[in-house]
């Protein structure tokens, strides 16, 4: 890059001197040499970009990244590989590499704890590692307590699939086994939860293989809400290609308001148990409602909401200095929790913590959401957002962003969710 | 503080006086880090989507002008460009053209 580390850390003091001046005050007196260590919780979308982005902007700054993992399977595109479209490897990325090349030291450990005051994280393993800033990435975890009968080892055989990986694998595996005129179910979650036009994906994917390869099969949604992420695109597509609103159709999705529901989950005979009804499928998979990830909770970085509150402008925690969280577990509407707003608020992020430890005002932020759904292999929609920071808020541009137009050109959307992936794969784990 | 450094803060507030300190003022780094994730890592993209790195700002700044016009028709970027002022396309146009 032409603007190397000091060009960049340059250019945001001009503009943090700027402000300062701006406020009436000279805020230099803080000022402490740059460089300092940035210990990342979670190797997923947001933590792999905010490494990749610290040492980028300034490679004066230690990173360590705490995750369990060696290797990384992504939620999104997870459902092309449960509809057929892509083997797992195509989605699973190592970390071996990439943290050689970026000078990035990896701990492949489970956080257990954060102090806040002394600085400090603690690893299962029994590590103790210093930080000078903290950046929590942990995604979601699950609200097990909201659907009676279901629970992580229940999910060992009924799974949820809304964590990438062995889970993914053995929804798969089970849809391949599942007889013709077999009944998939799949429980949607209520708002909010990750990826968000992620079930009706996935719906229409597995309607994609059934159509294929078992005709007689059918696909039902029972929802916990009564309007969707891209309902009306998705609507118009289960038209066109599942036959939706006909007796004959592939797919049905049962709202709220029809008692869609999960109440309660027998899973010895994978039935769903609703307000007034049971439900027995031959492929069952069951999406929770959701929180943020296990260690924000424990480090006390959740409200009562079970997200994060965050100053959008560096990500960091209302709640406790030092500490910042991006992603899916931080509260971060309009902004939806997507694989993209985790990498777009990761530079934020990443930006914000380099000014910080240069003793200089985090630039003005900038996000953008690009997402992509597939109908069938062919067949694209993409929803677009562009946000700024509006009286210490995130503010969706208005005129800007927004759906794939109604009757659109869905085979090039389709061609580009593709390379949406390729690419975003290349910013995050290249 | 030494008087140098209080002058080059000035200096560089005068400049930039006349306009709200906005994202773009990092050179377009900000911004563009934004796209990286449609057109790759520093707009080297490995798929559809044209790669932006290394590109002459005049033909970037006038591509994304025209997705924000609607004079180009494009399938996500009309969305995306609404989002930006011209100052701020120029300077990402400007930041991905310095790209080797």
């Amino acid at each position: 890059m032409t603007m190397n580390r000091r060009g960049f850390i340059k250019a945001m003091g001009a503009a943090g001197a700027v402000s300062s001046l701006a406020l009436g005050g000279c805020s230099m007196a803080g000022f402490r040499p740059g460089g300092g260590h940035v210990v990342i919780i979670g190797g997923g979308a947001g933590g792999a970009t905010c490494a990749k982005y610290l040492r980028h902007f300034d490679s004066g700054i230690k990173v360590t990244v705490v995750e369990p993992k060696t290797q990384f399977a992504t939620c999104f595109m997870s459902n092309w590989v449960i509809g057929g479209l892509r083997d797992q490897n195509w989605i699973t990325h190592g970390y071996a590499e990439w943290s050689k090349k970026h000078g990035i030291d990896m701990v492949h450990d489970t956080a257990v704890s954060i102090d806040p005051v002394a600085k400090v994280v603690k690893t299962k393993g029994g590590q103790s590692i210093k930080y000078d800033r903290c950046v929590v990435s942990p995604g979601v975890d699950f609200r097990y307590d909201t659907i009676e009968g279901y629970d992580a080892a229940v999910a060992e055989t009924i799974p949820h699939a809304w964590h990438a990986g062995p889970q993914t694998a053995l929804l798969r595996k089970q849809l391949e086994a599942m007889r013709d005129g077999g009944l998939f179910v799949l429980t949607a979650p209520p708002n909010p939860f990750r990826c968000p036009p992620g079930p009706y994906e996935r719906a229409s994917l597995v309607a994609d293989y059934f159509k294929k390869h078992k005709p007689k099969s059918k696909v039902l949604i029972l929802d916990a809400k009564d309007a969707f992420s891209k309902q009306g695109l998705f609507v118009a597509g289960w038209k066109e290609h599942y036959g939706y609103g006909t007796s004959n159709s592939m797919i049905e999705w049962r709202s709220k308001a029809n008692d869609g529901m999960a109440r309660a989950i027998k899973a010895g005979s994978r039935t769903v148990v609703t307000e007034f009804g049971e439900i027995k499928a031959d492929v069952l998979n069951v999406v929770p409602a959701q929180k943020a990830g296990h260690i924000a909770a424990v480090a006390g970085l959740t409200d009562a909401s079970g997200w994060c509150p965050v100053d959008p402008l560096t990500w960091e925690s209302k709640l406790h200095k030092g500490i910042h969280v991006i992603g899916d577990a931080a509260i971060q509407a309009p902004i939806p929790k997507s694989g993209y707003a985790a990498n777009s608020e990761a530079k934020v992020c990443a930006a914000a913590i380099v000014a910080l430890l240069n003793g200089n005002t985090p630039p003005t932020p900038s996000w953008v959401n690009t997402c992509y759904s597939l109908v069938t292999p062919t067949h694209g929609l993409s929803v677009a957002g562009v946000y700024n920071y509006v009286d210490g808020k995130i503010a969706e541009v208005k005129g800007a962003g927004g759906l794939t137009p109604m009757n659109g050109d869905y085979s090039t959307e389709a061609i580009y969710a593709e390379s949406w992936y390729k690419n975003i794969i290349d910013d995050m784990f290249g | 503080m030494s008087t140098s450094k209080l002058a080059a803060m000035l200096a560089v507030a005068s400049l930039l006086a006349s306009q709200p300190v906005t994202a773009a003022d990092a050179g377009g780094a900000i911004i563009a880090a934004q796209c990286n994730g449609c057109h790759g890592f520093e707009g080297a993209s490995k798929g559809a989507a044209p790669a932006l790195k290394g590109k002459p700002a005049q033909h970037l700044s006038r591509s994304m002008k025209d997705y924000k016009s609607g004079k180009a028709k494009g399938s996500i970027m009309n969305r995306i460009a609404k989002g930006y002022s011209d100052a701020e396309l120029d300077n990402v146009a400007k930041y991905y053209s310095g790209l080797k």
